[in-house]
């Protein structure tokens, strides 16, 4: 929760409390990704505005500051990689990895995120307004990800620490071999990965629940009753914490 | 790595463009293998004029025309071109014919392309130079597709360049690696089928080859692959009238496909769709763990 504290998501689609600057603008179309990134390592402004990303690869990755950067367009791979503190918001699709090891601050993609996004991350609240493909989460260690769609096969996979809600369905292999992350499922689920079970959805976490959906700004659902009903919690079995020759075959 | 881009062209008005449209894709996946690349084109009549057959050969003799008319005596229209590495021979004849006339002149060549319809260009390199020097962007034609390649389980050849094209108007091309190519390959040599290299792809190519060959359609020929393949991969097929795409189980190779009213288009990134016309107006999306996507002419 410590994550959530310090990170305001609710500016992070305009920033309207940062500072008043105007937004610095970098144009991909005329700046190399390398020149976008310099820039936010050692920043001059507090908001940036990224144009033409294009499918570009590692748009604003390594930001160690408190810094909203609004990308217009679809990016590539490892957008938001290591993030620390920056509020990060993709007006597009995003590639492989988005976000992956996050430390703290926030993602939100208003369109689709490719696989593997949350991937090994740490911290911070990771929005994904669509829907996700394969291994969304993938051994996420204390991230919390919020998905308004779908998320593909394979996602949560060795999921140790953190949230992962899902507003859709989840496709096969839920949760394999999960350690200590939690996953709230809304729609449908596929089969369960090896040592992933539904668990009771008890009052408390009903109101994590409620906290992570509104703190991706998904309030409808937050406060439907209706729907936040329809959730139902996953997580770790604990059979497969340590190999055992026996268990080769779970794997 | 490695990188794929094909796009199969729906509205006949795109035709003309389908060479520059496929380069400004190519761009986009260079990255991805900077080793070599080759393409497939579908239906440029500059390249392949109505009615001839293409052989496209690597390590041909300078000018093998006048020995091909020689083997195949009455032709009068037999064109060579030289692209790189590859050549590219045209005659109004039946593409096994004329394979078999450039096997018997040039038997020291391979063949890496036959088809009534199809032109495969590969050789080792800067994939956008190779572009150039195949004249990508003046193609024409209703698909295409192309491979840039980071060599991984053989040399970095013309030979090794995707696609591979075993069957006429067949190409294949492969992101990832196969485990069980060579038991693949042994059953295969074993059944008759003649392979030109030790390279994992070729043995998928012959495979799919095969199972056409026995009258499956490219839809169940890709199933039949994944139950006997083992190995990463993300594979584009095309066919005289289809467009498949399939990965494996696991998925980990990238692939994703915008279909549009006017056209289907596949990549390894997004960043070569980002270039196609009216990709707000296509349906996005990544190919499912082992489902075969198959698009017919």
């Amino acid at each position: 929760m410590a994550a959530l504290r310090k990170s305001p998501e609710t500016e992070a689609d305009g920033g309207s409390t940062t500072l008043g600057e105007e937004a610095r603008v970098i144009d991909l179309a005329s700046s190399s990704v390398r020149e976008l990134n310099a820039e936010l390592h050692s920043p001059t402004a507090r908001r940036y505005r990224v144009l033409s990303p294009r499918g570009t690869h590692a748009v604003a990755v390594g930001i160690d500051d408190d810094l909203d950067v609004h990308v217009e367009g679809d990016v590539g791979y490892y957008c938001g990689g290591m993030n620390q503190r920056g509020r990060i918001v993709v007006d597009g699709m995003a590639g492989p990895g988005l976000g992956e090891n996050m430390m703290s601050g926030s993602i939100r993609v208003r369109g689709d995120a490719s696989q593997s996004a949350g991937a090994t991350a740490r911290g911070g609240l990771l929005v994904v307004e669509g829907k996700t493909s394969m291994r969304c989460g993938i051994s996420m260690k204390g991230v919390d990800i919020v998905v308004g769609g779908d998320v593909g096969p394979m996602s949560a996979f060795m999921a140790q620490a953190g949230r992962l809600v899902v507003c859709g369905d989840a496709a096969d292999g839920l949760g394999d071999s999960i350690y200590e992350a939690r996953i709230y499922v809304r729609g449908k689920v596929g089969e369960l990965g090896a040592d992933c079970i539904e668990k009771e959805l008890r009052d408390e976490h009903r109101a994590e629940l409620v906290e992570l959906l509104t703190a991706a700004g998904m309030t409808d659902v937050a406060e439907d009753a209706g729907a936040l009903g329809e959730f139902r919690r996953y997580g770790s079995a604990r059979t497969l914490y340590h190999f055992t020759s026996e268990h080769a075959g779970s794997y | 790595m490695c990188g794929i881009v094909g796009l199969h062209v729906r509205d006949p008005e795109l035709y003309p463009r389908l060479g520059s449209l496929l380069e400004a894709m190519l761009a986009g996946a260079t990255e991805r293998g900077p080793d070599a690349a080759g393409i497939a084109v579908y239906g440029d009549r500059q390249r392949c004029p109505e009615g001839h057959s293409a052989v496209s050969l690597l390590g041909a003799p300078a000018d093998p025309a006048a020995d091909i008319r020689r083997v195949l005596p009455g032709l009068s229209e037999v064109t060579v071109g030289r692209f790189g590495a590859t050549t590219v021979i045209t005659a109004p004849v039946d593409p096994d014919a004329l394979a078999a006339a450039a096997r018997t002149v040039a038997p020291e060549a391979r063949v890496v392309g036959i088809g009534r319809d199809l032109v495969v260009y590969k050789d080792i390199g800067n994939p956008l130079e190779l572009a150039t020097s195949y004249d990508l962007a003046s193609a024409t034609g209703w698909q295409a597709l192309a491979h840039t390649r980071m060599a991984t389980e053989s040399a970095i050849t013309p030979e090794g360049s995707h696609p591979f094209s075993v069957g006429p108007d067949q190409c294949l091309v492969h992101n990832g690696s196969f485990s069980n190519h060579a038991t693949i390959r042994r059953a295969l040599r074993h059944e008759g089928i003649e392979f030109d290299s030790e390279n994992d792809t070729e043995v998928a190519a012959r495979f799919v080859a095969a199972c056409l060959a026995d009258g499956d359609d490219l839809e169940k020929s890709l199933h039949r692959l994944g139950e006997e393949f083992d190995g990463f991969y993300t594979l584009l097929v095309t066919t005289a009238d289809g467009f498949a795409v399939v990965r494996d189980e696991i998925a980990c190779k990238p692939a994703i496909v915008a279909d549009h009213p006017r056209w289907v288009a596949m990549a390894s990134e997004f960043r070569s769709l980002a270039v196609l016309p009216g990709l707000s107006e296509a349906t996005i999306f990544e190919p499912e763990p082992g489902r075969v996507y198959a698009w017919q002419r």
